[in-house]
């Protein structure tokens, strides 16, 4: 018996030589000859962390030689990573590989000349076939691009809890801001905050503003926000600012002493009613034991169904990176399907792969797959979609400067976002 | 024995021995301080705008004058202007206060003393988050922190909106840094107190002066030094508040700060030239603080 086991392990040991030997021969870098990969990443806790550490499992399994160094920074949407990053970036200190929003905000660093053309990579691997071509677009700068996506979050989606919404008489999913605001009334009616609000740190003020500007404005519009084709002042956005203000008026008094995931639990606790967050807010509720379609449930946020505002996390392949063949088979795990369908159901994200393994996916999660393919694609501007670190710096201010002047001053309001949408230009 | 001390009183007394004892730190200094300010000066008078520009050029005080027009920045300005006034006096006068109150020499002075002074060892970020809490703006029902306590006192009247307050934010945010340091203001004065020799007091005392004017004429007027020391420590510390304010609100809008916003242009927007122009006001704000206070003991120590 032990004998045999062992004959087998021996067998074992030498067929992975051989596969491994076949891999390195055929993409000619190995992770072996770097002792170390260093990753940079805001995924410190909770859902994320277990995701990163289902790549790392799958990273440290094909290259079992190279010593995996996490080099975490806590703070939700990457607030406190990103200034370290830059500092290092300026001071021609890398990381092997970092995470940035795929989109504008990667913009920022290509622009700076400090990452690498990846496309070749794309080719090799057989991405530019199994990723979807809406995806590859936005990834691509003057015909090349420079990072692999590992993930899709989706943005605008409505949360509430079925028992409180119950209690308010309230029996579907608001499909429209019209429902939504009946619905909110409803809530206030049942003794309840109509809608959780999270004010510290401004970007979850702007989450909810980004969500009401596209639901007001629809998507074609919205995006010419960012191209220049609708004015910031004009009276689209002033009709949709007016619901945002309507929106506000019914949320907690306490927001601004409140990050999401404080104002989360004011839904799940059923002491308010409808939450706008993106899915992350699900992984992070099933990391604190609450079920899906119990505790919480979902919708596509009103006014923007058959619309899916996206957001994409990707890792990079920065210029001078220390250990480059180690980064190359990093991001090797990130791209394929093993390493993403380790990542995303815990992450609370879909695989950006078109064939992923949905059995692995919770129901949320395979309902938005199955949306993502058919859906209107419109980009977040507050995870770094439509703009870059500048604007999306700005236009949370102007977020936070409203919501702190007590939602009063509209044209103030539509003013700074218009000069956040040209600090973004600089 | 005599030896060993004659040796090693030539090395004091030789000129260069002292200078090289010093040398490394006037090194460091001249290197981690004023190299860096001059540095920070060099990229303020730069257009290195964002981290596309590679070859910054020259553009004189442009990031300067383009602060004055910038609203974040008069708001951050006016904010700290804001919660500098209530937090120096605030502290000066709790700490003094507390300083008369334990000088007359009660039972367990030396408890009372650590009690007020423990504060200070809480760094401003865990200090931050509980005053977080402790400042929650909900009022009536569902209150918490300071608002609930108000509420279960029968004092619902006086529940606050505390740092969310667009008016009052900034002196809501003073609250826990008076509550830090007012024990370290504290322990100044008190030691102030006790190095004004009991002769003094003892001699009042013999012509007549009655208690209250023995303060008024003989022990004030004696604290004046550490009066001005505990105003510069305080001034420059609330120049420079930053972790208090990220502690207790992050970076949002309404309890913007000049290091706040510092900090985020230079790393959020990349706008270094712009972000060094910031630094550079903050050190002058500090310098015009600090610079006349040194000149002032450098002075009365040569007078000694």
């Amino acid at each position: 018996m032990r004998k045999s086991s062992v004959r087998l392990a021996a067998a074992l040991a030498a067929v992975a030589l051989v596969v491994t030997g076949c891999s390195s021969s055929s993409k000619t870098d190995s992770a072996a000859a770097d002792k170390q990969l260093e990753i940079f990443t805001w995924w410190a806790a909770g859902g994320e962390k277990a995701g990163l550490d289902g790549m790392q499992a799958a990273f440290e399994a094909a290259n079992p030689d190279t010593k995996f160094v996490n080099s975490s920074i806590a703070g939700g949407a990457g607030v406190n990573a990103k200034a370290v990053l830059v500092s290092r970036l300026e001071a021609n200190d890398p990381p092997d590989s970092f995470q940035a929003h795929a989109g504008m905000e990667l913009d920022g660093y290509v622009k700076s000349g400090k990452l690498e053309d990846l496309t070749s990579l794309y080719a090799s691997e057989g991405w530019d076939k199994v990723f979807p071509a809406d995806l590859l677009k936005t990834l691509t700068v003057d015909g090349k691009i420079y990072s692999v996506p590992v993930n899709i979050h989706r943005a605008n989606v409505i949360w509430w809890n079925p028992a409180a919404a119950t209690k308010a008489g309230i029996t579907a999913a608001p499909a429209t801001l019209d429902d939504f605001f009946a619905d909110l009334a409803k809530f206030k009616a049942a003794g309840m905050t109509g809608l959780a609000l999270a004010g510290k740190g401004d970007w979850a003020i702007a989450h909810l503003m980004d969500w009401m500007l596209l639901a007001s404005m629809g998507p074609d519009k919205f995006e010419g926000l960012f191209n220049g084709s609708t004015s910031w002042t004009g009276p689209e956005v002033a009709a949709a600012l007016v619901n945002f203000q309507k929106a506000l008026s019914y949320g907690n008094k306490d927001a601004g002493n409140l990050e999401w995931p404080d104002a989360g639990k004011l839904v799940t606790s059923g002491k308010a009613g409808f939450f706008i967050m993106g899915d992350w807010a699900s992984a992070q509720w099933q990391s604190d034991g609450l079920v899906l379609g119990t505790d919480y449930t979902w919708a596509p946020a009103p006014g923007t169904v058959g619309i899916y505002q996206w957001l994409s996390d990707s890792f990079t392949l920065p210029i001078g990176a220390k250990d480059h063949n180690a980064a190359l088979a990093w991001l090797k795990v990130c791209g394929s399907k093993e390493g993403q369908d380790a990542f995303n159901p815990k992450k609370g994200s879909i695989s950006v792969r078109t064939d992923s393994d949905l059995t692995l996916y919770d129901s949320y999660l395979q309902a938005a797959a199955a949306e993502w393919k058919v859906d209107r694609l419109v980009g977040s501007t507050v995870h770094g979609v439509n703009g870059n670190n500048a604007l999306m710096a700005a236009y949370s201010a102007a977020a936070g400067k409203y919501l702190s002047g007590g939602a009063k001053d509209n044209a103030g309001l539509a003013k700074d976002l218009a000069a956040a949408y040209e600090a973004g230009k600089a | 024995m005599s030896k060993g001390k004659s040796k090693a009183h030539g090395g004091i007394t030789s000129r260069w021995g002292g200078f090289f004892f010093v040398l490394p730190s006037i090194i460091a200094v001249a290197i981690f301080v004023y190299g860096m300010i001059a540095w920070t000066l060099n990229i303020s008078l730069s257009n290195k705008n964002s981290s596309a520009v590679h070859n910054p050029k020259f553009v004189g005080i442009a990031n300067f004058t383009g602060l004055i027009h910038d609203e974040r920045f008069t708001h951050a300005f006016g904010n700290l202007i804001k919660f500098t006034v209530v937090f120096i006096a605030g502290t000066l006068i709790s700490g003094f206060i507390m300083a008369l109150l334990l000088e007359k020499g009660i039972k367990g002075e030396g408890v009372f003393r650590s009690v007020y002074l423990y504060p200070m060892a809480i760094s401003f970020i865990a200090m931050g988050t509980v005053w977080n809490w402790l400042m929650n703006s909900t009022h009536g029902e569902g209150a918490a922190g300071i608002n609930l306590i108000l509420a279960k006192l029968h004092l619902s009247f006086l529940q606050s909106d505390w740092y969310v307050s667009p008016k009052s934010s900034m002196y809501a945010m003073a609250l826990p840094a008076i509550w830090q340091m007012s024990g370290y203001v504290l322990a100044l004065f008190l030691a102030g107190f006790r190095g004004i020799p009991d002769d003094l007091r003892e001699a009042a005392r013999v012509d007549g002066a009655s208690e209250a004017k023995i303060y008024r004429y003989v022990l004030f007027p004696q604290l004046s030094p550490t009066f001005l020391t505990v105003l510069i420590i305080l001034g420059h510390i609330s120049m420079k508040v930053f972790d208090l304010i990220i502690g207790i609100s992050g970076k949002t809008y309404i309890t913007d700060v000049l290091a706040v916003y510092m900090w985020q242009v230079t790393f959020d927007f990349t706008n270094y030239a712009k972000g060094a122009a910031i630094a550079m006001v903050i050190l002058l704000m500090v310098a015009i603080v600090v610079i006349p206070y040194l000149r002032y003991v450098n002075k009365s120590e040569e007078y000694n």
